[in-house]
């Protein structure tokens, strides 16, 4: 293992030269960059932090100590979501202690020098990274599009690492901010899967699904998709292989930038493995992705990740002469940015008498914002995975479309022609 | 009175500290977040062997976490309310268990040992022996420790 040198500025930091909670920050990014074998850490642009959702005193108390000795970001660092929609208070219903720990919480961060982007798509933004930069984020959606979609350059980060690195702006160079370790090591064919679907939004997140079970935490390579595909697609790809596996980078060969071709994603060597992807896969992981053997549903949810101004434009395609069953409760994830785009576009109208409510700041799988439904339908891989454990309800996967035509009847409604062939 | 019969095995320090328990080799890699309830120190994943099994106070033997950067809180969270294990023993490094010690031990002012052993001395600690591990910088020692009846 090569030893870790630091430059003067580094141990400027933990000889405290910068302030206690800068000392703190560096010491823990010191620490990880020793356990990953790092030869030195290198300058990070800016941080997306996850630390701001509350799931237990010890984050809070974390984020007390540096904010008291004085801790403040030192890149442009942006937030995901929090464990409660500050836009609509009353929507999260959790008790009283926990709401206002919550709150102390994304106050913190905020107090840090945080910006209040309370999303999980911070790729959404306006000022995002480019290719080849080097970034810490957290969220593991958004690391998977930051490297993958947008070829910028971060491990995966989490609870405690995020906001060292946005305090010290600094991070062991190790993992996928090092060019050799985004190689793909794992080729995924599709075989014999019918063109039309793969010009469907839905064949993504199962994809996605797919992939990340199947591969772990390597990098895979997908071959077979059309070339040119939108973000919304890689988004959804990305979050589902996230969900179900640990992957923080893919490349879809022909969309993302670093797979122009498979020899450029393979980076001209031989993969370790290649595995065929077939009609039958797909077939199974979609239908994992259901857990409720019954036909009703009594909720709809959408934008996980939090859902882009295409996206709405899709849904509000979809809602035209639509009112949602007075039995299902209806739910679109999305932040601040894009709600403002919406009201902009007039949008809201509709989706307001179509029985829509819209959910920001944070997300309905993590926070208790479900009312009444037990079955609830979702176009989105990640929700699938994660809300039967979290918040306790059954899921239904499927199309967007088909989550809006279900929606209207308060039962399972299927397009027979989205997975023909199959 | 406690004695040493010598050390057992010699590993990376990853974080610093000292702890005396029993050892716990886990059958299965474990996620700590949703796999143990940090109130009451118990392994709660319920597809995990051993389901049920409590973890404070023991000197807790597994290849390396699983999942979710959230266990780091988790570790963290169960430091506060006393229900973390004494120390933890690993064959791979982890840098989700690592940064739950460390801010522990930040902000509680516990010390919870991190070690890596190489692969063939991780399968020398048997779960029930008692072993005080000692995780300096650089360099970390596990030794069995037995009371004056089974001293030599």
């Amino acid at each position: 293992m090569p030893k870790l040198e630091l430059e003067d500025r580094d141990r400027r930091f933990l000889d405290g030269g910068n302030g206690e909670a800068a000392r703190l920050a560096m010491g823990i990014i010191v620490a990880l960059a020793r356990v990953n074998g790092a030869p030195r850490l290198i300058d990070v642009t800016r941080a997306h932090i996850d630390g701001c959702l509350y799931h237990g005193r010890a984050g809070l108390d974390f984020a007390r100590r540096l904010l008291t000795d004085g801790g403040r970001v030192s890149v442009p660092t942006t937030l995901n979501v929090a464990s409660l929609d500050l836009l609509h208070p009353g929507l999260v219903r959790a008790d009283g202690a926990t709401t206002e720990r919550a709150r102390e919480l994304m106050d913190a961060y905020v107090a840090m020098g945080c910006e209040p982007t309370w999303t999980c798509a911070p790729y959404q933004l306006p000022a995002r990274p480019g290719l080849g930069e080097q970034i810490a984020w957290a969220e593991s959606n958004a690391i998977v599009f930051a490297n993958s979609v947008l070829g910028a350059r971060t491990n995966r980060y989490g609870d405690f690492a995020d906001i060292c690195a946005a305090i010290t702006g600094r991070v062991p160079d190790a993992g996928l901010h090092r060019g050799a370790n985004r190689r793909a090591e794992v080729v995924f064919r599709l075989r014999d899967i019918p063109e039309r679907l793969l010009d469907e939004d839905v064949l993504y997140p199962v994809l996605g699904h797919l992939v990340g079970q199947r591969t772990g935490s390597a990098v895979p390579a997908i071959v077979g998709l059309p070339p040119g595909q939108p973000e919304d697609r890689l988004k959804a790809l990305g979050a589902g292989a996230a969900s179900s596996g640990s992957v923080a980078m893919f490349h879809a060969v022909g969309s993302t930038p670093e797979a122009a071709t498979l020899q450029d994603a393979l980076h001209g060597e031989e993969p370790a493995r290649v595995a065929d992807v077939t009609p039958d896969d797909l077939a199974r992981a979609r239908d994992s992705l259901t857990s409720s053997a019954g036909d009703t549903i009594e909720g709809v949810s959408l934008g996980t990740p939090h859902l882009s101004v295409a996206g709405f434009a899709r849904l509000v395609d979809l809602l035209e002469g639509v009112r949602v069953h007075p039995g299902v409760e209806f739910y679109v994830s999305t932040w601040r940015g894009v709600l403002g785009e919406v009201r902009r576009r007039g949008w809201s109208d509709l989706l307001e008498r179509a029985g829509v409510e819209l959910v920001v700041d944070t997300c309905t799988y993590i926070t208790p914002i479900v009312r009444k439904a037990r079955v609830v339908m979702t176009d989105s891989a990640k929700w699938a995975y994660y809300a039967p454990g979290n918040i306790g309800v059954e899921v239904v996967f499927g199309s967007m479309r088909e989550c809006v035509l279900s929606a209207a009847e308060g039962r399972v409604v299927r397009d027979p022609q989205l997975w023909a062939g199959l | 009175m406690i004695r040493s019969s010598g050390p057992v095995c010699r590993g990376v320090t990853l974080v610093e500290g000292a702890a005396e328990g029993a050892v716990l080799v886990l059958d299965a890699p474990l996620s700590l977040w949703g796999g143990m309830n940090p109130d009451s120190g118990v392994i709660i994943d319920r597809q995990h062997p051993q389901c049920g099994t409590g973890l404070t106070g023991r000197i807790l033997v597994m290849t390396s976490g699983r999942g979710s950067s959230s266990s780091s809180s988790v570790l963290a969270e169960a430091t506060r309310a006393g229900t973390a294990p004494a120390g933890i023993v690993l064959a791979e490094p982890d840098e989700i268990v690592v940064l739950g010690a460390l801010v522990a031990a930040e902000l509680y002012g516990a010390t919870l040992p991190v070690v890596r052993l190489e692969g063939t001395d991780y399968s020398r600690l048997r779960t029930g022996e008692e072993v005080r591990v000692t995780a300096r910088a650089g360099a970390a020692t596990i030794e069995r420790v037995a009371g004056l009846s089974h001293a030599g």
